[in-house]
């Protein structure tokens, strides 16, 4: 269930309450959100839609802990984030959050199995328990047999599943994904989509996704648009649980 | 150890800048090996010098000699127990580049005084009773490849004529950097040979009872030989060789001036390197931060970066001055002591890796600054 009119009770997994961002230009104040509310379930798949500048890029900075915001609270799995220390959020993020980037970002002197090893490296496992997990998370996006190649050397929709083998690794309590099919065709997009969608159906994982491409939109649950740092529609998709 | 991949796979990012930066800690430890080098080989004579032991010279000048009856009137003076003499010879072996030092050395005493430098007791005695033989270093033998019973001739150049030695004996020092260059040869063969100053001599060595009482008894002595045709001036052995280093310049200051001058630079060169190479990553770096890597990793990740390469480099940069000092002196006998300690290879070592530190400092704060959000979109 993803609720904003700011009445979901506290079994919500993630609670935005009057979430508010403000930058400042010279003398000039920008609005980029105001005043937003959000609850959203566990196991839920949401996109965010709106024109650029919207705030929707700011919100799932604020929602995972890169950014803080000017007004209002964040609340996940019953922890406030935006009281947490610069620290703390740290330390959070690496438990809680796995993040899916439109540029993939991997890093590009380590392999595959490298890059998705990263997240574990906070972690107290072992080698072989971290070998173990990697291994999974690269069968699950189906790159078993790429694991010691480095980005240059997969294509550009491989190089995604990578990124969201290194997001989902450590297990994280929900993933947040940024235009993850912003840089793609078609074809490694919707490979991409099915990826996620996947995650959310067969491993329960909570998915919240920016994205300007209706298409991927419509693998969503749930669709919300913004404009001007307001929610101004919510629609229901006919593939919501 | 988990996070050794993530650092080396960096620094062969750019395996080009990687060497050159790392090349800069090589070629200016190199330097600072060799300068080591060259300080200690003129600081050695200070380092190993006595300190029970005092020399008396001649007050006007180093060159002048003292008469042989100073040696009972030294020997009279409580405090002192034990006195010899020498005279600095100065003659050439086959060449004039061919230096190495010449003394003419009471034999009856020179051995007792000098305890550093050992002699077997038969060569000794060897020596004692051939009134041409000679002791010599055994560097000095390695160097002309001599062995006991060679004959060698040296042209005096104070002392005229062609002098013949025989070598009875073969001396070693008791540590590393005692002077094994040297060659010994009876004192009374050269008064006897001389044709001028007969029972004069260059210099005595007082061995005293007590270090703590050098003080007292310099003046006690200079006293002793006031006002007399040939005054003297006394010092501990370590002063004396000191003041004889000073008469070379200020040779640590050179050094310490061209060493600051090279670390500065390398300061710069490394800070700026580490700082693009910072630049190009910030992407990267605010990945890590995002996915749960803390400020205090990315700073310690760009500063463990920095410290590879300083010790890589610098470590290199040592090897080959050590390598290159087990070559021995190049300046055929002027540095008789040419040997890098490993108290420098370990001060190096330290200068490496502070230079790494400092020039990591800034581009690694920068790094642990970032702001994720700011570089994720600046990019």
């Amino acid at each position: 269930m993803v609720k904003v009119d700011g009445r979901g009770d506290e079994s919500a997994l993630i609670r935005a309450r009057g979430l508010g961002k403000t930058y400042r230009r010279g003398g000039e104040e920008i609005h980029v959100l105001q005043g937003l509310n959000l609850d959203v379930d566990a196991g839920e798949f949401i996109a965010f839609m709106g024109p650029s500048g919207s705030g929707k890029t700011t919100l799932l900075n604020l929602l995972g802990g890169l950014d803080v915001p000017s007004a209002g609270s964040v609340t996940v799995a019953g922890d406030e984030i935006t009281r947490m220390s610069a620290r703390k959020l740290t330390s959070w993020r690496s438990r809680h959050v796995g993040f899916v980037f439109q540029m993939y970002n991997l890093i590009p002197v380590l392999t595959a199995f490298q890059n998705v090893e990263l997240p574990l490296l906070l972690t107290s496992l072992s080698k072989a328990q971290r070998r173990q997990h990697v291994e999974t998370a690269l069968d699950v996006v189906g790159l078993s047999d790429r694991m010691h190649h480095y980005p240059r050397q997969l294509s550009g929709g491989q190089e995604q599943r990578v990124g969201i083998a290194r997001a989902i690794v450590a297990d994280p309590t929900f993933l947040l994904c940024d235009e993850p099919t912003g840089d793609l065709d078609r074809k490694s997009a919707d490979e991409a989509l099915d990826l996620i969608d996947r995650l959310v159906r067969e491993f329960g994982k909570t998915a919240l996704m920016v994205t300007h491409d209706p298409l991927a939109a419509e693998r969503a649950h749930v669709v919300l648009h913004l404009q001007k740092g307001v929610l101004v529609d919510t629609v229901t998709m006919g593939r919501a649980r | 150890m988990k996070y050794v991949p993530l650092v080396l796979s960096n620094l062969f990012r750019k395996k080009t800048r990687t060497a050159l930066t790392s090349g800069s800690f090589a070629v200016a430890l190199f330097l600072f090996g060799i300068l080591a080098v060259v300080d200690g080989a003129f600081q050695q004579g200070v380092d190993v010098a006595g300190v029970d032991r005092l020399v008396v010279l001649n007050r006007v000048s180093i060159i002048q000699p003292l008469p042989l009856a100073y040696r009972d009137r030294l020997l009279r003076i409580p405090g002192v127990t034990h006195v010899t003499f020498a005279n600095w010879f100065g003659g050439v072996y086959q060449d004039e580049r061919n230096f190495f030092p010449q003394f003419a050395v009471d034999r009856e005493t020179y051995r007792q005084m000098f305890t550093e430098f050992i002699v077997p007791d038969d060569q000794w005695q060897g020596f004692q009773t051939d009134k041409e033989g000679a002791i010599v270093g055994e560097a000095l033998a390695e160097r002309f490849k001599w062995k006991i019973g060679d004959r060698i001739p040296i042209k005096g150049t104070i002392f005229a004529g062609t002098w013949e030695f025989n070598i009875r004996g073969i001396y070693r020092g008791r540590r590393v950097q005692d002077d094994t260059t040297q060659l010994w040869f009876r004192w009374d063969y050269l008064d006897e040979r001389k044709a001028f100053g007969k029972g004069w001599v260059g210099w005595y060595t007082a061995r005293i009872a007590n270090p703590d009482d050098a003080v007292r008894l310099v003046k006690v002595i200079d006293e002793q030989f006031a006002n007399s045709p040939a005054e003297t001036k006394t010092d501990t052995e370590k002063a004396f060789a000191a003041s004889f280093v000073k008469q070379m310049g200020n040779i640590q200051l050179l050094i310490m001036s061209v060493g600051s001058v090279v670390f500065f630079t390398l300061l710069l060169v490394t800070g700026n390197t580490m700082a693009i190479a910072v630049r190009e990553r910030t992407r990267e770096l605010a990945v890590l931060k995002a996915v749960g890597f803390s400020d205090r990793f990315v700073l310690m990740l760009v500063i463990a970066e920095t410290m590879v390469v300083a010790v890589v480099g610098g470590g290199v940069g040592l090897g080959l001055a050590k390598l290159f000092t087990l070559r021995g002196d190049p300046t055929g006998g002027l540095l008789p002591f040419f040997y890098l300690a490993s108290d420098d290879i370990a001060l190096g070592l330290g200068l490496a890796l502070a230079v790494g530190l400092a020039a990591g400092v800034l581009p690694a704060l920068s790094a642990s600054r970032l702001r994720v959000v700011d570089a994720l979109r600046r990019v």
